[in-house]
């Protein structure tokens, strides 16, 4: 874990060009925020597969769509806000009730759209997308699950959502260390309390309450969900089972999405587990730094740690 | 296209449109005024222009159709059986539970259908897709798309409109059936479409504007078209909503109407089919 956190997006562009040196059919689209997604290396690389539709997002899916028509592989990205709402009948459609091949990818997903504030903050792109049938929903965590997903989903032959913090992250696994859809990974064991989490930016919180728990005697799991749908609700279980006090955490509405699958999971199971879901509590986003956005909405460390002890 | 020839299409054109008809008419119900519109020009693409097998709908080198007025399905459905890529009494199937023909298209159900249609406004930019995609692969295939008047309402359209002239995607041929009526209405009456020829010509297309009833002007215009190289096509049809079925030619009623059994016996009697 000695190596240096790396902005996500760079590994997004780097992963696709390593992707599409190998395989003629990986295009890229982008909606007029191509310097934002950090897709120029592509763009400079293979120009005739990059496609600027400019700031058009429900033709970016459609585009997107025909592409993967005719047997190319789509991978389009704006902002999740416009990937979700703007873009949805286009992805519901054109994408997935088509059963076609598209991959597309929201980025700077909920606080992290920080200064662009409310009308850019999408706490709700994971809800309306877990309501598409078959759809892969994934959240990478860190700059190698990122690298493995995207190439997972370049393989894959169906729609993907793939939820996108830009920013730089640590680094949480080793190079080699493989990835599914649908599979969840351990980040820290623990058997006082398990929390959840989905996202690079949920995950640092997460790991960071499991330190100021620790001096406090309590022993916190880190579970990092990965994959929304589909969804390892073996791992989930086995942890509310283990350690009985169980919190969901995510960078968006708690209701609709990974709240939701845990709650679902665990009611469905017949597990008595004490339980808390973290995440936005019906609120729309609003401006601020990231970090101050955090708070605004109790999803630092130290609100986890105080969820974690609600529980005892 | 010689006069041996277009009789034979006009033929073919009465042949769809009973089959149409009475496919419509088993059922009971359906979108008959936007489907009769279009038959003439799905005769002369799938009898003269279109490359496409029946007997291999998958064709790697197939043209591509993209009925983006998804509606008009059991039109699309009546030429792709008398085409004969599946049997005629699938026809008789339409819209009941577990056919391959539902009331919009579906490429996962229908053999011949290249793109799923149905939430208006998508077509054109699945279309751009496509034709990009067979453009990356070297392929001389044409993507031909059919968009309605009213369905010309949906602005995504128009992201798709610069987005095919800014790329020059020229191996695209898209028409408006322009049958002047959509479900609440006339156009005129709901959202006027006028100037449409200028609206696509300001958009960077090469506008032709035919009677989308009238065999050789129509297919004049889709030769033109296919032999562009510097950009899309637009082929604005001036139709008529239920063209050739007695009891609804004309009619704004028609988009979606019941249909009796005696309706279908005195249309198709009018074809003399």
């Amino acid at each position: 874990m000695a190596e240096a956190p790396k902005e996500m997006r760079a590994v997004y562009a780097e992963t696709l060009v390593a992707l599409g040196a190998g395989n003629r059919n990986i295009v890229v689209l982008e909606a007029d925020l191509m310097k934002a997604t950090g897709t120029g290396p592509f763009q400079k690389a293979y120009p005739d597969r990059t496609f600027n539709v400019g700031v058009a997002e429900a033709n970016m899916v459609g585009v997107a769509a025909g592409l993967s028509a005719s047997g190319k592989i789509p991978f389009a990205a704006t902002f999740a806000c416009f990937a979700s709402r703007r873009a949805f009948d286009q992805f519901f459609i054109s994408g997935n009730y088509a059963r076609l091949n598209v991959k597309l990818v929201g980025t700077d997903p909920g606080v992290c759209a920080a200064f662009n504030g409310g009308t850019h903050m999408p706490f709700e792109d994971l809800v309306l997308m877990r309501a598409i049938p078959k759809l892969v929903i994934v959240e990478p965590s860190d700059p190698v699950s990122l690298k493995a997903m995207v190439t997972r989903a370049a393989a894959y032959p169906g729609c993907v959502y793939l939820r996108l913090q830009r920013k730089s992250s640590p680094v949480l696994y080793p190079e080699t260390e493989q990835f599914e859809f649908g599979r969840g990974k351990v980040l820290r064991d623990g058997t006082d309390a398990a929390v959840v989490s989905l996202g690079a930016l949920m995950a640092g919180e997460a790991l960071k309450a499991a330190d100021l728990l620790k001096a406090e005697g309590i022993d916190l799991a880190v579970v990092d969900a990965l994959s929304l749908k589909p969804f390892d609700a073996e791992l989930v279980l086995s942890y509310a089972k283990k350690c009985g006090r169980f919190v969901s955490l995510e960078n968006g509405q708690r209701a609709g999405a990974l709240g939701s699958a845990c709650a679902e999971t665990i009611a469905e199971a017949g597990i008595a587990v004490r339980f808390a879901r973290m995440g936005i509590d019906d609120e729309f986003g609003e401006v601020g730094t990231q970090d101050w956005l955090l708070s605004r909405y109790k999803l630092t460390a130290a609100d986890i740690a105080a969820t974690v002890k609600k529980l005892f | 296209m010689d006069e041996r020839e277009r009789k034979a299409l006009e033929e073919t054109a009465k042949d769809i449109r009973a089959l149409t008809i009475r496919e419509i008419g088993t059922l009971g119900v359906g979108h008959i005024g936007g489907a009769m519109s279009i038959v003439d020009l799905l005769t002369l693409l799938y009898y003269r222009h279109m490359k496409v097998d029946p007997e291999n709908p998958k064709m790697a080198e197939r043209d591509r159709l993209v009925l983006s007025k998804g509606h008009a399905g059991p039109a699309l459905y009546a030429t792709l059986a008398r085409k004969g890529f599946f049997p005629l009494e699938w026809l008789d199937t339409l819209n009941k539970g577990g056919t391959n023909l539902p009331s919009h298209c579906d490429r996962n159900r229908t053999p011949g259908i290249d793109m799923t249609t149905g939430s208006l406004g998508q077509g054109l930019s699945a279309a751009c897709g496509l034709a990009l995609g067979l453009k990356l692969d070297g392929s001389k295939a044409t993507v031909f798309c059919i968009i309605g008047d009213g369905e010309s309402d949906e602005g995504q359209n128009w992201e798709a409109a610069m987005f095919a002239a800014h790329r020059k995607i020229d191996n695209l041929v898209a028409f408006t059936d322009y049958n002047k009526m959509q479900i609440d209405g006339t156009t005129t009456d709901i959202l006027d479409l006028e100037r449409l020829r200028e609206k696509w010509e300001s958009f960077g297309w090469a506008v032709d504007e035919v009677d989308g009833h009238d065999l050789d002007q129509l297919d004049g215009a889709i030769s033109l078209a296919k032999a562009r190289t510097d950009g899309p096509s637009m082929i604005v049809m001036h139709t008529i909503k239920g063209k050739g079925c007695s009891f609804c030619e004309g009619q704004v009623g028609s988009h979606n109407m019941n249909i009796t059994p005696e309706q279908v016996k005195e249309a198709c009697a009018a074809l003399g089919r």
